[in-house]
C-alpha cells in the first residue's frame, strides 16, 4: 500500500491537481460521450 | 429478436451476413453491453494497480501515476485511427455500406481520445518538464492527429448525400494515415522534448512490472470502451440512415 | 438565407478555420522538426546564428551554481563530446537535476548560452526509489571495476 491516510493519496506527493485532474477530465469525457450516444439514439427513435 | 437470429447461425456462422446493415445491427446491439462490462471492471482494476499497487517512481514521484491514462488514451488514438482508416478503405474499394458507417461510428470516439491524450501530456508535462505544452515533432503530430479527426466530421457532415460523405471522408482519412507513423516515430527519427517508447515489440520495457501490468490493464480498458462506444454509436448511425426501410420502422414501433 | 445554405456556410467556415489551423501545425511541425541542438551541433556552428534556438543535452554533474543574486543559475550542458555553459534567471522544473536531461531556449552571447527558458527532459524509465538506487549501485561498482582495470593498464 502506497499511502499512510485519504489526505496523502488525494495530495499525490503535490501533485494532485495535475493526477486528479488528469483522471477527472478523463471520466468527465467519457460521461459526456456515453450521454451524447443516449441523446443521439432517442433523437432517431423520436425521428422515425 | 437476436438471440433468434443467433441461434440459427450456430451450425454455419456466415460472417457476411453481417455487412448488411440489418443484420449488423441486433448484433452489434447484443455484443456492445459485453464490452460496456469489461470496460468498466478492467478500468477499476487497473486504476487500484495504478494507485495502490505499483509504486511511486524514482525519478517523477507521483505524477508519473498519469501515465496509466496518457499511455493507453495516446494509443488508442491511433489504433482508432487506423481501425477507421481500414473501415473507409474497405468501404471505398467494395462499396460495402456498413464499412462506411463503422468509420463513421469509429470517430468521434477517436478524437475524444487525442483529447485526453493531449489533455493529460499537458497535465504531465507542467509538473516534469516544466511546461504545458511545446511544438516538438511528438506532440505536433498529435495535435494534427485531433485535427485530422475534426476534418473528416466536418466532412462528413457537410456532405448530405451519406454515400458520397462516406467517399469523400474515406479519401481524407486514407491520407492521413501517413501522421500514424510519424507519430510513433517521431521520438526516433527527430530530436524531441518527448521521452522514447517504454514499451516496445523488441525490447523488455522500461518500467517496473507492477508499473507495466497496471498501464496494460488500463489499455484493455480502453480498447474494451472503444469498442463499445462505436458499437453504440453504429447503431445510432443505422437508425438515422436506414430510418425509412420497414425494418427499421417495425423496430422503432416495437420500442415505443 | 434559407437554413440549408446557412448551414453549408457555417460548415464551409468551419472547414476552412480547421485547414488554416492544419496548416499552421503542420508550418509548427516543418519548424520544429529540429526541437534542440546538441552542444557538438552547436560547436560545429550548425545552429542558427544570431536568434533564439534551443540546445539540449545532459546537465554536466557538479557544474549547477548558483549566483549570489539569489535568481541566476549556471550550470554546463554537455552531450559528453562538447560542452556549452549557460545562465539562467528563472524558476527550473522540478526534474531539473545534475546528469539529467534537459532542453534550454535562448541565444549565444560570448560563449554563454543565455537561457530564456530550461525545461527538463526525462527518460523513459520507470522504477521505484529502491530499485533505482540498486541501479545507482550497480553503475557505481562497475565504474570503480573499470577504474581499476584502466588503472592497471
Amino acid at each position: 500500500m502506497n499511502w499512510g491516510s485519504m489526505i496523502e493519496f488525494f495530495a499525490m506527493g503535490g501533485k494532485g491537481l495535475y493526477v486528479w485532474g488528469s483522471y477527472g477530465v478523463t471520466f468527465a469525457v467519457i460521461a459526456i460521450e456515453i450521454a451524447m450516444l443516449a441523446l443521439r439514439r432517442r433523437a432517431a427513435g423520436h425521428r422515425a | 429478436m437476436p438471440s433468434a437470429n443467433l441461434q440459427n447461425e450456430s451450425a454455419s456462422f456466415n460472417w457476411f451476413k453481417y455487412a448488411s446493415p440489418q443484420a449488423f445491427f441486433p448484433l452489434a446491439g447484443a455484443i456492445a453491453p459485453w464490452f460496456a462490462a469489461f470496460a468498466a471492471v478492467l478500468f477499476v482494476v487497473g486504476l487500484y494497480i495504478g494507485f495502490f499497487v505499483a509504486p511511486t517512481d524514482a525519478q517523477q514521484g507521483e505524477s508519473y501515476r498519469i501515465i496509466f491514462i496518457h499511455v493507453p488514451a495516446a494509443w488508442m488514438s491511433m489504433v482508432i485511427y487506423l481501425a477507421m482508416a481500414f473501415w473507409a478503405g474497405i468501404g471505398l474499394a467494395f462499396n460495402t455500406r456498413l464499412s462506411g458507417m463503422m468509420a463513421s461510428a469509429l470517430a468521434p470516439t477517436g478524437a475524444w481520445f487525442t483529447f485526453i491524450a493531449l489533455w493529460t501530456g499537458a497535465l504531465w508535462g507542467r509538473p516534469t518538464w516544466g511546461t504545458w505544452w511545446v511544438w516538438d515533432a511528438r506532440l505536433t503530430s498529435e495535435l494534427l492527429l485531433l485535427f485530422l479527426y475534426f476534418g473528416f466530421m466536418a466532412l462528413q457532415a457537410a456532405i448530405d448525400d451519406p454515400r458520397r460523405a462516406d467517399k469523400a471522408g474515406a479519401v481524407l482519412a486514407l491520407v492521413g494515415v501517413i501522421n500514424i507513423p510519424i507519430i510513433y516515430f517521431s521520438v526516433q527519427w527527430w530530436n524531441t522534448l518527448h521521452q522514447g517508447s517504454s514499451v516496445s515489440l523488441k525490447s523488455a520495457p522500461t518500467m517496473a512490472a507492477t508499473m507495466f501490468t497496471g498501464m496494460m490493464v488500463m489499455v484493455f480498458a480502453c480498447w474494451a470502451y472503444a469498442i463499445a462506444a462505436a458499437l453504440w454509436r453504429v447503431r445510432c448511425i443505422i437508425l438515422e440512415r436506414e430510418l425509412r426501410t420497414d425494418w427499421v420502422r417495425a423496430y422503432l414501433g416495437k420500442q415505443t | 438565407m434559407k437554413p440549408r445554405h446557412r448551414r453549408i456556410a457555417l460548415i464551409v467556415a468551419g472547414v476552412a478555420v480547421l485547414a488554416l489551423a492544419a496548416g499552421l501545425v503542420l508550418s509548427a511541425f516543418q519548424q520544429n522538426l529540429v526541437f534542440f541542438f546538441t552542444p557538438s551541433q552547436v560547436a560545429a556552428n550548425e545552429a542558427p546564428q544570431g536568434r533564439a534556438f534551443r540546445v539540449g543535452g545532459m546537465v554536466e554533474t557538479g557544474s549547477v551554481k548558483r549566483q549570489p543574486d539569489g535568481v541566476t543559475v549556471n550550470f554546463v550542458v554537455t552531450d559528453t563530446a562538447k560542452s556549452i555553459p549557460v545562465a539562467y534567471k528563472g524558476v527550473l522544473p522540478d526534474l531539473f537535476r545534475e546528469g539529467k536531461g534537459v532542453v534550454t531556449q535562448g541565444r549565444l552571447e560570448n560563449g554563454v548560452f543565455v537561457a530564456s527558458e530550461v525545461l527538463a527532459k526525462h527518460d523513459e524509465n520507470y522504477m521505484p526509489p529502491e530499485a533505482a538506487d540498486a541501479v545507482k549501485k550497480a553503475q557505481a561498482t562497475n565504474q570503480k571495476a573499470t577504474g581499476t582495470v584502466i588503472n592497471a593498464k
